[in-house]
């Protein structure tokens, strides 16, 4: 019977080999292993062994069936490897066809450097403020040390709706109504952002809507360094850690001291070139000490508050940041222009 | 404020600064200079000359042959200028010379005689032809005789002069004169000032009063008024060297008289007029408000309607000057001019302003006036006049000044110490820095301890409060050398509020969605304010808030609607062959109830979208698309979907749309917007294809969204799918049934998807088929079949009871 199993498993291993489809081995598992295959009808002649070659028999048999078994499972695993590669080669694709497009849009050069500005001084405590375009005369004018008869409200700079009302010409009514509504007792930090109105012609460098931000910090002992350290943070943030600031002296009718602030200039850094008329730097924003009356007005007492305020324009900041020459752009909205700029 | 480098080196020692130096120092201190030019370009070899003989030229008519010494050498010069005669001094162009523009001066012939050279021009010297006088603006230029042969001209005629061109902000209205920057120049250098000579010899043979009298009327516009009298001037030109500095500063010279007047206003910034004292018309001065409708012919031949806003100067009659603006025709001074009434008077600012603004004359006097002059300054410049006019008319100054004088001349004080300002700057200055600034400033000062009471001088007119006097220390210790600090106030935190985070969010919906940003003007015209407005804005909105003086008829109007402004862009860009666009813009419409207005408009935050051309390009696996009224809609759905706020949509004729393709959105059954496709008519008009918008009032769309979604369960138990296709007449809305489908169908219904419809053969004639998908699901058990088997039954009759219709199998 040995002889006769060892035939067998010999029988069974070499036609496995043969074998090229796992349907084929399925056929000889049948013809092996199956309940009528030929592995079962030799062991049903292990009834007529005597009882000390049965386990040893049984044993022989084991090892045939492990021994089938295995090669089966081995054969089994290569061949159906062989059809997944086969398979995969036909699945092959050509990669370099393009994709189903996605329709791209994106957001407007000037509402991405205000998000940048917002978003660099909500990181220093600001929170953003909104307040109304159209105006009052007061907000606008005279909560900010403009009086009626001032020189640099005149009626021919602004667009009036009626002699109460106009467009605002500034942000900085938003710093009046703000503190007004903190009631002359809360320190705050504060940003912005809007459209305001000017009568300009447009032309390159002017427009009769642009947009501003401007800011504002009322606190006690809020001191001039503290501006001049918060303009170096923000410009260094916004035009490169390289930049060098530069305060002047200047004048607004809400601020006093009074500030400019130059950068210094990217294209010749510092040597003096075209862009910055010779001079290495670039005028950036303006901003200054909040005036006393200002504070008062706005319910502030002087002698116990002081605080900050700066002006800048996201137009400017965009054409000077990516060499936008003509501020009609950001209004014409011609598409080839604001999807140069929509991941800026 | 144009300042001659030369001329400011009369009063301040500049050291070895170069003018474009000494710029960025006065600029880093606060005036801003805006740039620095010459006032010729440089020139060579160009001398004094004397004119031996001057005879036409033999050839030509319009040629004088001129014989000229020029020191070493006798030139033969051919000369075409009309002026040129024997025995003047002229500038000399050598052979070998250049002339601004790079212009080679070489020996020719001109009608068969030799030219060694040229008589030249201040033009051909390289001077602005605005600021050259008149009289010689055709001719060549005619030294005085004290001119020496042979000497080079760029420094007789200050040609190599540097004029720093400074942009004088409201408040430094002392930076308007050459004295307030010699102070403001020697502060920043540490130097002192020397001011001119204001002695005058004076006749005392006659006082002033035997000529005239002042009587003013309206001393709280004219506080000081002062008249001086000089007798028997000659008038001629002005010196030249006063000329040279006229030019530079960029005004013409006139004559000696006229050009003296202006040489003080700008040496001490302070205007002065001089009237011809016999063609005044009395012995008397009356300053009073005009009367009105009274006229006046001023200096420029101008008649001038007069109103009582107006300061006059009168004879006691009528109208001779209009105060500070502009002097009158009649008493100008002129070439027969021998008695001079010289006026320096301090007028009010604002009247001078008001008075510019009526009358459009504005002038180097006005916009001093209308800035502040320095009260002390005012007898000073007269008196600087009078001596001028003595050296340079010959005039008899006579003694004494006519006088109204109730002008308050008392200096400003203002209290300062060392640790409130260091407190304000951040700055560790000590009390000697201070003071040592003060003397600098030339501010005279009490001191105690650390403490300072500053008598600010008149001249700054602009310095009336500590945090005024702030600045000026800090601007002279110098903002670069302020240290850089950050707030030390308590912490807060910043950030954005639910409704700013909610704008941001909505613009990355629908930019995710494919559209591009857009900005537009707020202003707009009259047909577009009307066009495309939203139901519910138009039934609010009483008419469209306008501007009182606009600019243009285009920008009029605060619009009510974004659309019309973005349908402009769409044809702007159409225009430029940019067909396929989706566009959106966020921002204010104005409404106002008021038909006057009396109250702020209200702002009305809203996000509109425009769309033309095609969606989807053609690819290797998609069809072409064009936009339609589908697309526009999945982005409104896909956007109050993202929101979580139920919407829906109704047909409905909105103007300007097309009638069939219109549907207005609903909140909680609150119109908030509309979308459909414009009207054909309408986009022809505007040269578009098909284009569709959408118009949505984010206040309301903000107002129903829910800031914190509370948590609902994610559901335990299967859910069973389930479609009906019915077949429908065709002009039932797909969504009626959709509506009743949910009503029948709830609560086990969860949500009915529409997924298909077919039009078309097979079907009856009108009549369609539109497929449903129901989702049934129970949040607590397993449904089962039976129950959903006795919905989908009840659903099938409502739908067939309500709209006629039956199942497709
Ligand atoms: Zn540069």
């Amino acid at each position: 019977m040995k002889e006769q199993l060892e035939a067998l498993q010999a029988d069974a291993l070499q036609r496995i080999a043969a074998t090229e489809t796992i349907r084929e081995l399925q056929d000889i598992k049948v013809a092996y292993l199956g309940k009528k295959g030929s592995l079962t009808g030799v062991l049903r002649g292990m009834g007529k062994l005597s009882k000390e070659e049965r386990p040893v028999v049984g044993e022989i048999a084991n090892h045939v069936r492990t021994a089938i078994t295995t090669a089966l499972e081995e054969k089994t695993e290569k061949l159906e490897q062989a059809e997944l590669e086969k398979q995969l080669e036909e699945e092959t694709i050509d990669v370099t066809l393009p994709g189903r497009p996605v329709k791209v849009g994106g957001p407007h050069l000037l509402t991405n450097i205000v998000q940048e500005i917002e978003d660099l001084f909500i990181g220093m405590g600001y929170e953003v403020r909104e307040g109304p375009e159209v105006e009052t005369d007061y907000f606008n004018f005279e909560a900010l040390n403009l009086p009626k008869n001032h020189p640099a409200r005149d009626m021919q700079d602004s667009f009036y709706i009626t002699n109460e009302l106009l467009l605002r010409t500034h942000t900085s009514p938003v710093q009046a109504r703000t503190m007004q509504e903190y009631n002359g007792e809360k320190p705050f930090k504060m940003i912005c952002p809007g459209k305001v109105y000017r009568r300009d012609t447009d032309d390159a460098t002017h427009s009769h809507q642009f947009t501003q931000i401007e800011g504002l910090y009322v606190d006690k002992n809020v001191r001039m360094s503290d501006l001049k350290g918060t303009l170096d943070k923000f410009a260094k943030k916004m035009f490169g850690e390289d930049r060098e600031i530069r305060l002047r002296p200047s004048f607004f009718p809400f601020t006093e001291p009074s500030v400019e602030m130059d950068i210094s200039c990217k294209v010749c850094d510092g040597k003096g070139c075209s862009v910055c008329k010779g001079t290495g730097w670039i005028e950036i924003l303006g901003g200054g000490m909040v005036h006393p009356k200002v504070l008062e007005m706005g319910g502030y007492d002087p002698e116990v508050y002081s605080g900050f305020a700066f002006g800048m324009g996201p137009e400017r900041i965009a054409m000077l940041k990516y060499g936008v020459n003509d501020i009609r752009n950001f209004y014409a909205n011609d598409i080839r222009f604001l999807k140069q700029y929509h991941k800026a | 404020m144009l300042v001659s480098y030369n001329w400011l080196k009369k009063y301040v020692d500049l050291g070895n600064l170069t003018p474009e130096e000494l710029a960025a120092k006065i600029t880093k201190s606060g005036i801003e200079v805006e740039g620095v030019e010459y006032v010729a370009e440089k020139s060579t070899n160009v001398v004094v000359g004397y004119v031996e003989s001057c005879e036409k030229h033999p050839d030509a008519d319009k040629l004088n042959l001129c014989q000229v010494d020029v020191g070493e050498e006798k030139l033969q010069i051919i000369c075409g200028a009309p002026n040129v005669a024997q025995g003047q001094k002229v500038a000399v162009a050598k052979p070998g010379a250049v002339l601004p523009g790079n212009f080679k001066i070489k020996k020719v012939k001109l009608r068969g005689i030799e030219s060694n050279g040229m008589i030249c021009s201040l033009k051909e010297l390289g001077i602005e032809e605005k600021y050259i006088p008149t009289d010689i603006a055709d001719g060549i230029f005619v030294f005085p005789e004290e001119a020496t042969v042979g000497e080079p001209v760029d420094e007789l005629l200050n040609l190599n002069d540097a004029v720093l061109e400074l942009d004088v902000l409201a408040n430094r209205a002392d930076a308007l004169s050459m004295l307030g920057i010699a102070y403001e120049v020697a502060a920043i250098l540490d130097q002192p000032v020397k001011l001119p000579d204001e002695a005058v010899q004076v006749e005392e043979s006659a006082t002033v009063a035997n000529y005239v009298s002042v009587e003013v009327e309206a001393a709280e516009l004219n506080p000081y008024y002062g008249a001086f009298m000089i007798k028997d001037v000659e008038i001629k030109p002005s010196p030249l060297w006063m000329r040279n500095y006229l030019m530079a500063a960029g005004i013409r010279p006139i004559n000696n008289v006229v050009d003296i007047t202006n040489y003080v206003l700008l040496e001490y910034g302070q205007p002065l007029h001089a009237f011809d004292y016999d063609r005044f018309g009395s012995e008397k001065i009356v300053v009073r408000r005009a009367k009105h409708d009274e006229t006046l012919t001023t200096l420029d031949g101008q008649e001038r309607i007069l109103t009582d806003e107006n300061l006059v100067i009168t004879n006691g009659k009528e109208p001779v000057a209009l105060a500070g603006v502009m002097g009158g025709l009649d008493s100008e001074v002129a070439s027969e001019t021998t008695n001079v009434l010289l006026e320096a008077a301090y007028f009010d600012a604002i009247t001078v302003r008001k008075t510019v603004k009526q009358t459009g004359l504005r002038s180097e006097s006005s916009t001093r006036f209308e800035k502040g002059v320095d009260p002390n300054r005012v007898r000073k410049a007269g008196a600087r006049a009078c001596l001028l006019l003595q050296q340079y008319a010959g005039g008899k100054v006579i003694a004494g000044t006519a006088e109204f004088d109730r002008l308050d001349r008392t200096e400003k004080v203002v209290e300062i110490d060392t640790p409130h300002i260091n407190n304000r700057l951040g700055t560790e200055m000590t009390t000697d820095d201070i003071a040592s600034i003060l003397k600098r400033l030339q501010f005279d000062y009490k001191q105690d301890d650390d403490h300072f009471t500053v008598h600010v001088p008149t001249r700054r007119g602009d310095i009336t409060l500590f945090e005024d006097m702030l600045e000026e220390v800090a601007r002279i210790y110098g903002y670069d050398n302020l240290p850089f600090t950050l707030p030390e106030g308590a912490g807060q935190s910043g950030g954005l509020t639910v409704r700013q985070h909610l704008k941001r969010r909505v613009k990355n919906f629908v930019q995710g969605a494919g559209l591009m940003e857009t900005l537009t003007y707020s202003l707009t015209n009259e047909r577009d304010v009307k066009r495309l407005i939203s139901p519910e804005v138009a039934s609010s909105a009483a008419s469209p808030v306008a501007l009182a003086m606009p600019m243009s008829e285009d920008h009029k109007y605060l619009r009510l609607s974004i659309l019309p402004e973005l349908l402009n862009v769409l044809s702007y860009n159409r225009a430029r062959s940019q067909v396929n666009l989706g566009y959106y813009e966020m921002g204010s419409i104005f409404i106002s109830g008021q038909n006057e207005l009396s109250e702020q408009p209200d702002e009305q935050l809203r996000i509109s979208g425009a769309l033309t051309g095609i969606w989807s390009e053609q690819a290797w696996q998609q069809e072409k698309k064009e936009v339609d009224f589908y697309v526009v809609k999945g982005i409104v759905e896909g956007l109050f979907d993202f929101l979580q706020i139920p919407v829906t949509y109704s047909q409905t004729k909105v103007t300007d749309m097309h009638p069939g393709r219109c549907a207005v959105v609903k909140v909680a059954d609150k119109t908030v917007g509309f979308i459909g496709q414009l009207h054909p008519t309408l986009q022809k008009q505007l040269d578009l294809k098909e284009t569709y918008v959408f118009d949505l009032n984010l206040e309301e769309v903000f107002a129903a969204y829910d800031a914190v979604p509370s948590f609902t369960a994610i559901p335990k138990y299967p859910s069973i799918a389930r479609d009906i296709a019915f077949i429908l007449d065709k002009n039932v809305h797909a969504g009626d049934v959709k509506k009743v489908i949910e009503e029948v169908g709830a609560p086990l219904v969860n949500r009915v998807d529409i997924f298909d419809l077919y039009q078309g053969d097979n079907l009856e004639e009108g009549k369609k088929s539109i497929a449903y998908s129901l989702l049934y699901q129970h949040p607590e058990k397993t449904l089962k079949d039976e129950e959903v088997e006795e919905s989908y039954q009840k659903i099938i009759a409502a739908v067939n009871e309500k709209f006629n219709a039956y199942v497709r199998s």
